[in-house]
């Protein structure tokens, strides 16, 4: 177990350099030239080439990667270079950062609250008509596209109804959060009530429940207490997986709803180019991502004593 | 007391039965567990249509896909335009018709690249072990990184113009870059690059417990080659698991080559892909006057989606009946 963790923390600063190169890498061929971009396009090559020289872009790769490397460890990602010029990345990246997350956060926790007692009553109710209603319903709703739900649910509810706002940031306690959380939990829950019902039913079956009736405890507790908590320990490597396609669906979220967090804000750099912003918010997610699958990973050991890394 | 001829008989018996005999009962098998499910057979049909009206496209399609006619732009539904007409004057019907085509040619190809190449490293990584599995595995963990969508729309976003621009050097290939083949390259190159390493996985675990199974011993105290124990005795009992993946992942990339194009990355105008559809109302999503032309693509890509994973649900049970038990 330790030497397993060793061996995944050793590892974890090479992966974050190896996904650092990719990303530079492709930032690097991809743009065409910020000098030129920055300049427009019908300017003077002289002029051209001193800006690259001023902003170092002369210099071979592996150098321009080693100072980006060192400067991103600083805090400092440069600036942008077309959505807003000249305003440092880092700036753009915070505010985004944190309404994303606080997004995200409330989705995580409305998907769990809902999709978990969805599986358990579908497992409860296995094989009848209710379960057999309620895990259609589930598929429907992993194969709902956001391009779907999203502009139908803004049409009753915020202008044929105007029940709701059509979208804004005002916080997470605020009516604006409550469509797009609808939007981007469907998923969600209905990965977690499919999981809860297929590892409960799973589990239902194995000989400690049987050893647990033939002890004579009582039904619901064998379910809550035995089964319940063993059926739930798997939902953590989900947990881990989809906390990366959460941050990525909320680009399009973000973009329809209008919510001003890292999602839009990659859509608006994609869409304008702008590496340097690109950059930062591929590294952060792809670290963040790493990171929560490590957490994941070592937390499921220690939740299930069953486990054992080699 | 049978004679002893009787029993010679009945032993050959059995013998009689050619290895196509057996393997068309087996399909028979399969089929009938198949249309049990009904929702997968409503997949099915939904996904044959698509795969129709993509192929006959030009010959289904009214209107050309990019024929504009600024007499008739923004028209609601009617006869001549079942679907109305957009900003441009372009019929959305015949639109919805070319874009099939443009998800017909993107989406399988993604996925069969993207399988292909996840079961070959993943029988590689699986059966051979040590240093492969080490590197296999490595890199699977770097692509893992990124979340999918995400690395694909970097790759695509820096291949597309550098692929262009060299491609154009070519005098007999710059029409094609022109026409935008370009675009349905690097989505397919960027999709398959992020969908191998959970297929790579899968076929990993698979051979991993296969390897250690008695036929598999039993082949090789034979003197099998390794080659061909992967190939012939480990690859088709792997294969269950990823004919279910290969079914869901078409669903997804489905969805994948909508969000790049609505992203703007993937396919763009004027070649009709639902994401840029979708994308091009995106400004009416606010106040819809004409919510057709922003459902009809949506819904397209959501019954994909529906189909592709109702065939997977059905595939798993049909191929997997122990499982129906629990």
């Amino acid at each position: 177990m330790t030497a397993y963790l060793v061996r995944r923390l050793l590892w974890m600063p090479f992966l974050l350099l190896i996904v650092t190169f990719l990303t530079f890498v492709l930032g690097y061929y991809g743009p065409g030239d910020p000098a030129q971009l920055l300049l427009g396009q019908h300017s003077n090559p002289e002029a051209v080439e001193r800006l690259r020289h001023e902003l170092g872009l002369d210099r071979p790769l592996l150098v321009q990667f080693a100072d980006y490397v060192w400067r991103a460890l600083h805090g400092d990602f440069g600036e942008s270079l077309t959505m807003a010029r000249g305003r440092p990345v880092s700036d753009l990246l915070k505010r985004s950062l944190s309404i994303t997350l606080q997004l995200n956060a409330v989705v995580l926790v409305v998907s769990l609250l809902v999709g978990v007692p969805l599986g358990v009553f579908a497992a409860l109710k296995r094989n009848t008509w209710l379960d057999y209603l309620t895990m259609t319903g589930v598929v429907v709703a992993i194969s709902l596209p956001t391009f779907l739900i999203a502009p139908i649910l803004l049409w009753l509810f915020a202008y044929k109804w105007r029940l709701l706002p059509p979208g804004g940031w005002n916080g997470i306690f605020s009516r604006n959060i409550i469509l797009p959380v609808i939007v981007m939990s469907a998923g969600p829950i209905a990965v977690f009530a499919r999981q809860t019902r297929a590892n409960l039913i799973d589990v239902l079956s194995q000989e400690y429940i049987r050893t647990a009736y033939a002890k004579g405890l009582h039904e619901r507790r064998i379910f809550f207490v035995h089964a319940l908590r063993n059926a739930l320990i798997p939902l953590l490597t989900i947990l881990g997986l989809m906390l990366g396609s959460l941050v990525v669906g909320s680009f399009i979220t973000e973009t329809i709803f209008g919510i001003p967090g890292v999602g839009r804000l990659a859509f608006q750099a994609f869409f304008s180019r702008d590496y340097p912003v690109i950059m930062a918010l591929v590294l952060l997610i792809a670290i963040g991502y790493a990171l929560a699958n490590l957490l994941v990973d070592i937390l499921y050991a220690f939740v299930d004593p069953r486990i054992r890394y080699q | 007391m049978p004679t002893p001829e009787q029993l010679a008989i009945d032993r050959r018996a059995p013998l009689r039965v050619s290895v196509w005999q057996v393997r068309w009962r087996r399909f028979t098998d399969f089929t009938r567990r198949y249309a049990r499910n009904r929702m997968a057979v409503i997949g099915l049909l939904i996904v044959l249509t698509w795969v129709v009206v993509g192929l006959f496209a030009p010959w289904i399609a009214p209107y050309g896909y990019d024929k504009t006619n600024y007499n008739a732009a923004n028209q609601p539904p009617s006869f001549a335009h079942p679907l109305g007409t957009d900003a441009l004057g372009r019929d959305q019907f015949s639109r919805m018709i070319w874009a099939a085509r443009t998800a017909l040619i993107v989406a399988p190809t993604a996925t069969v690249v993207g399988v292909v190449l996840g079961v070959f490293f993943g029988l590689l990584a699986g059966y051979f072990g040590g240093w492969i599995d080490e590197i296999v595995m490595r890199l699977s963990d770097v692509l893992f990184a990124f979340p999918g969508l995400l690395f694909a729309l970097l790759l695509a976003a820096t291949l597309q113009p550098r692929l262009a621009a060299w491609l154009s050097q070519f005098e007999r290939i710059k029409p094609w870059v022109r026409a935008g083949y370009v675009e349905f390259f690097v989505v397919v190159i960027a999709l398959s690059l992020v969908g191998w390493p959970g297929l790579a996985r899968l076929v990993r675990g698979q051979v991993l417990s296969l390897r250690e199974q008695q036929f598999v011993e039993a082949a090789r105290a034979l003197g099998v080659s390794p080659w061909r124990i992967m190939w012939q005795h480990i690859f088709p009992n792997a294969l269950p698991p990823v004919i279910v993946a290969l079914s869901m992942s078409m669903g997804s990339a489905v969805v994948a080559e909508a969000s790049l194009s609505f992203l703007g990355i993937g396919i763009t105008p004027p070649t009709p892909s639902w994401g840029a559809m979708i994308y091009n109302e995106f400004a009416s999503w606010r106040s819809p006057s004409a919510p057709w032309l922003l459902w009809a693509p949506g819904l397209a890509v959501a019954a994909l989606t529906f189909a592709f994973n109702f065939i997977g649900d059905g595939l798993n049970e049909a191929l997997n009946p122990q499982d129906r038990l629990t």
